[in-house]
């Protein structure tokens, strides 16, 4: 597929998600991870870090596109945006792990191109860590959502809260978990 | 965690709170009419701002000083929207700048030497360097709130041109006010009050707009 289709499809499905579209916004994220992913392996091993960290870094930068992408204006094209959002925490990234990125990551535009098909490496932050930094119920949530795949509304019932909270602590959970990258 | 589990959770928080681009307008439209407001209650407009108004330098010190916000705030509300291109909104500022040092120029040409001191300290330039930053506070908070939301590269930039900002929208409102019409005034005093602003939004943002 040629970049500028596949941006356009990216962008629509944006759109939607902005709007409240989770099937949008799931095609989204399933589209972008694997060349997010081929992105940061490429760039792990430029600077040295073991692969093992590139999951890290793709599940961070996923992070930072979620939390903040209110930032994306719909009316502008997405491939400037995502490509900032993406370099710049990418540095971010690396820099924390402890590479000196002396090479300016200029263009990062590459990982639009591309399609990596591989699949995910192990990841070092494994789920139960993770969740034991969560308080409650942000913990409950998330295990019920991400592990046992129920939806906000089957949450909400079964934790006995209104679905409103559910989404709220839901999105303190996500953001507790960019704080958490952030600090580790 | 596994990154589909990431994706999962992502998915169920799919709507997006509230859109940046209405925060920032949120921000800036409450911070003006605060700050306004917080002028006219206080000391109130300048007396005989009517009569005033078509005299060159009055004129002059309203339409700069409008310019200058206007550039400021258009700056600031690009800085925390990432891939927006930032040159030609930076390089915009020179234009107040260049009116700023065209007037001065005409003043110093006009006015005899005797009286450039008279004019450039004039009669309120301690009260100007209190007030400017005390109605800059609210542009700035507002702001800073907005800011947060952003996705700014550099931290400490976004919160420079977010303190730059609030300095020149209370400049814009204190000229309604202020007593002191020369260029030179103008140009030291206003630039002093809003540098305070700059500087005080660069530590903050450094700290506080990491994200």
């Amino acid at each position: 597929m040629k970049q500028s289709v596949r941006e356009e499809e990216w962008a629509a499905w944006l759109r939607l998600a902005i709007k409240g579209d989770a099937q949008a916004y799931n095609r989204f994220l399933l589209a972008v991870t694997p060349h997010l992913r081929a992105m940061a392996r490429r760039r792990c091993d430029q600077f040295g870090a073991p692969a093992s960290e590139a999951e890290d870094v793709v599940q961070e930068v996923l992070l930072a596109i979620h939390l903040k992408r209110g930032t994306w204006d719909p009316a502008r094209p997405l491939g400037p945006w995502l490509t900032t959002i993406v370099r710049n925490k990418l540095i971010d990234s690396l820099r924390r792990r402890g590479r000196h990125v002396n090479v300016p990551i200029d263009d990062v535009s590459d990982f639009l191109e591309a399609e990596d098909g591989t699949h995910e490496a192990a990841d070092r932050l494994d789920t139960e860590t993770v969740l034991a930094q969560l308080k409650e119920p942000q913990r409950d949530i998330v295990r019920s959502i991400s592990l046992e795949g129920a939806g906000i509304r089957e949450t909400a019932a079964r934790l006995k809260m209104t679905e409103v909270a559910v989404r709220v602590s839901l999105h303190r959970a996500l953001k507790s978990l960019a704080a958490l990258y952030r600090s580790e | 965690m596994k990154t589909d589990d990431l994706i999962t959770l992502m998915t169920q928080d799919a709507p997006v709170g509230m859109r940046y681009g209405r925060a920032l307008a949120i921000a800036i439209v409450a911070g003006f009419v605060f700050s306004a407001l917080l002028l006219v209650v206080t000391v109130g407009l300048r007396h005989n701002m009517a009569t005033v108004f078509e005299t060159a330098r009055v004129c002059f010190k309203i339409v700069v000083t409008i310019v200058l916000a206007v550039l400021a705030v258009r700056l600031a509300m690009r800085i925390g929207r990432p891939g927006e291109p930032m040159r030609i909104p930076t390089l915009l500022l020179a234009v107040p700048a260049l009116m700023v040092a065209v007037a001065v120029v005409a003043e110093l040409v006009v006015l005899p030497s005797d009286a450039w001191k008279a004019n450039l300290v004039g009669r309120n330039a301690l009260f100007c360097l209190f007030f400017v930053p005390v109605l800059s506070l609210a542009p700035f908070a507002g702001l800073f709130w907005a800011l947060k939301k952003g996705a700014p590269a550099n931290p400490t930039a976004a919160g420079s041109a977010a303190g730059f900002a609030a300095g020149a929208v209370a400049a814009a409102i204190y000229a309604w006010h202020c007593p002191d019409d020369s260029p030179l005034f103008l140009a030291t005093w206003y630039t002093i009050a809003i540098a305070i602003m700059t500087l005080s939004g660069a530590l903050l943002g450094r700290r506080w707009l990491r994200w």
